[in-house]
């Protein structure tokens, strides 16, 4: 799959509360937490993004708590893939249950500055940033995400599973 | 081979003679939680996906304790939710407004987790039971809905990281001053996706709640799992709760690690967490000039009996400064109960406090006691981030309940030997 959008970015720890804040938690609305996403880190994302876009960000995104209201917001509000030098590990398993592409790259994720335009090729694995016009090459995710992805999530991996 | 605690109870839990770092393993679970929050979403899923039957009744627990009791019609709708997919799959360990408890108070108080125990929960704190010698981690909804249909989880096997604390503890230095100087020696990422073992005679001496304050914020380093070997505290902790069998593990001596750790903790004063991160902790005294607006004692990490009777020895005889509020939330009924008996309210209120019953609240700035823009808080719970508990302009340090109390009576933070009679 490729991916083409420009860049929103962020430091080291984005927290889960400044992904979609807890006071929004009273719903489970997709739409409704993208119109909030990012509100307490950078009050002007949702105004600015568009469909495709892309959050790339450093160390340890997505750090907090476990709620899945985080990808599902950045999901809803039509981001295509967020790349991150690492991301904490519940944020990571829930990315791939709900199906929103995740990319390890630090040396990406140096080089690009808010408002580059880039190219993400996800089965190739690699990002081209159109800026500096330097590719970088990614691991693709291990086998079992990528089972569980082309299931097309969680949910209809395991009930195939099950039926089997 | 040589294994962890955590390698043989994936091992035990996926029929297989040993696990090790990096496999991927699906495991039994002996329980899965989830919340009022993170419930609807997973409950959400299993309808979607055309789920009628949860693989166990009795293997799920659902504890209505974020929002609760609820604070608009949201969240009624949301905890609506939960009650009617509880009664209609009859689920045992179903907690409503009443007998409910912050969750992580909860499980282990009710017996419900035990040592050896495989255990996920739809929420970050989940790792809290490590502290019983079980392995247990934090997971997103769709986990929690495909264990509640399969009892069953997906897990990498981690790495293994060992923290050894050498030395003798001071009085107000616990469990929660622990975590807070290594996760400020490691960092929030320090134990990325591993387990942290936490070990040594400062921790064979450590009583219940505080080891579970200890393995509550391994999450805050960014571990999958904490976990502390069992032995007598733990046996007489579980002695007259627990209801079912459960296996003590204890991790082989040559067991492999990625990394060792070794402090001697003597002399240590307690921690404070600066904004807006958990690892920013520096001896209380070199925060003594911050001064605050609130004081909150209560939530997971902090709510439990030692920890109210931690603050009332603090607060006894004193008053509460006229510029903070200081609120007290216990984390259970049970400890609610406790503290009343002990007479622990009277020292509370006559001091100023205000008292809640069981909820997270302000633990994650959902009710309860929320920040102006401009106020500080101090609070016993496990997160500073950025507008975690109001608005994104107030601030949060975090540390164990005799200093919140001490800097309640003073109005800034203090360390409790200077109010302490
Ligand atoms: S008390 Fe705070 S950290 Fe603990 S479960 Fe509740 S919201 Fe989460």
């Amino acid at each position: 799959m490729k991916l083409k959008g420009k860049s929103f970015k962020y430091g080291d720890n984005v927290n889960t509360d400044e992904i979609i804040p807890a006071r929004y938690l009273n719903s489970s609305d997709p739409d409704f937490l993208a119109s909030h996403c990012m509100e307490d880190i950078d009050p002007d994302f949702v105004k600015e993004k568009n469909a495709g876009d892309i959050i790339v960000a450093r160390k340890n995104f997505g750090c907090g708590s476990s709620r899945e209201h985080a990808p599902i917001a950045i999901k809803a509000a039509e981001i295509s893939c967020v790349i991150a030098d690492s991301f904490a590990r519940i944020f990571y398993r829930n990315a791939i249950n709900t199906g929103l592409p995740i990319i390890e790259s630090p040396d990406a994720a140096a080089d690009i500055q808010k408002g580059d335009e880039l190219e993400v090729d996800l089965d190739g694995g690699t990002i081209k940033n159109l800026r500096t016009k330097k590719t970088f090459s990614f691991e693709p995710m291990p086998p079992f995400a990528q089972e569980i992805i082309q299931a097309g999530g969680l949910m209809k991996y395991v009930m195939k599973d099950k039926q089997e | 081979m040589a294994q962890t605690i955590t390698e043989k109870i994936l091992a035990a839990h996926s029929d297989r003679e040993e696990a090790k770092p990096g496999q991927l393993i699906k495991a039994r679970i002996d329980l899965c939680l989830g919340n009022d929050v993170t419930a609807p979403i997973a409950i959400k899923e299993y309808q979607k996906a055309g789920a009628d039957q949860v693989f166990d009744p009795s293997r799920i627990a659902l504890v209505l304790d974020h929002f609760t009791p609820n604070k608009d019609i949201d969240s009624a709708q949301q905890c609506a939710q939960v009650r009617f997919f509880a009664r209609d799959h009859q689920i045992e360990h179903f907690y409503d407004v009443g007998q409910m408890g912050v969750e992580h108070a909860l499980l282990p108080e009710q017996g419900l987790v035990l040592p050896g125990d495989c255990v996920i929960g739809a929420d970050s704190h989940t790792c809290t039971y490590g502290a019983l010698g079980a392995f247990s981690t934090g997971v997103g909804s769709t986990d929690l809905a495909a264990a509640m249909i399969t009892g069953q989880a997906w897990f990498k096997v981690p790495e293994q990281m060992r923290f050894i604390y050498n030395g003798k503890r001071g009085k107000w230095f616990g469990g929660k001053d622990i975590i807070l100087f290594t996760i400020g020696k490691i960092g929030v990422d320090g134990a990325l996706y591993r387990t942290m073992n936490f070990t040594g005679p400062v921790i064979r001496e450590l009583p219940m709640d505080d080891r579970l304050a200890l393995c509550n914020m391994a999450i805050e380093a960014g571990a999958k799992n904490g976990v502390i070997e069992p032995d007598e505290i733990t046996k007489e902790y579980i002695k007259t709760r627990a209801k079912r069998e459960y296996k003590l593990y204890e991790s082989d001596s040559n067991a492999l690690y990625v990394a060792t750790y070794e402090w001697d903790i003597t002399g240590m004063e307690p921690q404070v967490a600066f904004p807006h991160l958990p690892s920013n902790s520096k001896p209380v005294s070199r925060a003594k000039e911050i001064k605050i607006d609130q004081a909150f004692i209560g939530s997971c990490t902090n709510g439990r009996i030692s920890d109210l009777r931690d603050a009332a020895e603090i607060l006894k005889g004193n008053r509460v400064d006229r510029n903070v509020r200081c609120i007290v939330i216990p984390a259970t009924q049970e400890i609610y109960r406790q503290a009343m008996k002990e007479g622990l309210f009277d020292i509370f209120l006559d001091a100023g406090c205000a008292v809640s019953t069981p909820t997270c609240g302000p633990c994650l700035g959902g009710h309860m006691g929320i920040l102006a823009e401009g106020e500080r808080c101090i609070a016993t719970s496990n997160r500073n981030f950025v507008g975690r508990m109001g608005h994104v302009k107030s601030e949060v340090y975090l540390s164990n309940a005799a200093v919140a109390a001490a800097s309640a009576v003073t109005g800034r933070i203090t360390h409790p030997e200077e109010v302490a009679k």
